[in-house]
């Protein structure tokens, strides 16, 4: 019964609960705090990963739909729908950790001089705009390419989003990784590390998960259909007959 | 700006956290609420093929 999406679905749940077990315990028991920021410096961890995730998953989501505009196959229509989803919850995460810790070290909640803030803000309302999209197009073929071609195009947004972002060279906003990869110490970076593969098993998990759940309503509406159309075709029969 | 004091950084850092974990758990709520849709769906489909 299990589709394509379901398969190992389980064991990717499991091991999204160990790396999220194990990531927490090396923020908090292993990771030294912040000669910086000291203790508020533990926000990064979940806050970063989540951001570098939605944003990767921004990408990967127009990658799908190219996919899908070039095989025609709405399976990937539907893997770059939920893609988007996702990533847009992992946004709001993105946006309300960041303003926590704005407010801790900056103490405003936002700060509107700050492009990567900003950036990221207008990446995540320009995805808001897929929903009111792909829902206000009935015809289940035209939803999917429309939403395919905004998917492509918002995706190739990203990307020139993050450069123009790193072109202009603020420094209010903390660096994570510097361009050489190398700017945290060696306790923090693979804690850091950890933290970003324990989000993308998440994300993947929570993708597969929705995918499934989807898929089977699906299948349970054609084979509602199908029955329907059986018993109309039994009936118109037997008054025929 | 120097470091927050321990306690106070401390709210930041657990609400921060909260924040995370309370997503993950909506998140999983709404998909336990789609899952027993499914089920129900399921369950009705299962009668009437009963009823056939």
């Amino acid at each position: 019964m299990a589709g394509p999406h379901g398969r190992n679905l389980r064991w990717w749940a499991l091991g999204s609960a160990a790396l999220m077990a194990a990531a927490l315990s090396l923020v908090f028991f292993y990771a030294p705090n912040d000669a910086d920021q000291g203790f508020i410096q533990k926000i990064f961890y979940v806050h970063v990963p989540m951001a570098i995730v939605a944003l990767g998953g921004f990408v990967a989501a127009g990658v799908m739909a190219i996919k899908h505009l070039r095989t025609g196959d709405r399976v990937w229509d539907l893997r770059s729908y939920v893609t988007i989803h996702i990533s847009i919850i992992l946004g709001v995460g993105v946006l309300i950790t960041g303003s926590i810790w704005a407010r801790a070290s900056w103490g405003k909640w936002w700060v509107w001089e700050e492009p990567v803030l900003v950036s990221f803000l207008i990446v995540f309302l320009l995805y808001c705009v897929y929903y009111p999209l792909r829902f206000s197009i009935e015809d289940p073929g035209r939803q999917g390419r429309y939403s395919s071609v905004f998917a492509v195009v918002a995706g190739a947004f990203v990307p020139l989003n993050f450069m123009a972002v790193r072109l202009a060279e603020s420094y209010t906003h903390p660096r994570v990784l510097s361009q050489t990869g190398g700017s945290l110490p060696g306790e923090q970076r693979l804690t850091f590390i950890v933290a970003i593969v324990a989000m993308t098993a998440l994300f993947v998990t929570l993708v597969k998960l929705e995918i499934t759940a989807k898929s089977a309503a699906m299948r349970i509406k054609r084979l509602r259909a199908r029955m329907e159309r059986a018993a109309e075709e039994r009936e118109s029969a037997l008054v025929a007959g | 700006m120097p470091a927050l004091p321990l306690d106070e950084a401390g709210r930041y850092v657990a609400g921060a956290y909260g924040v995370f974990v309370t997503l993950i758990l909506v998140y999983v709520a709404i998909m336990g609420a789609k899952l027993q849709r499914i089920d129900n769906d399921l369950a009705e489909l299962e009668r009437l093929a009963g009823e056939d």
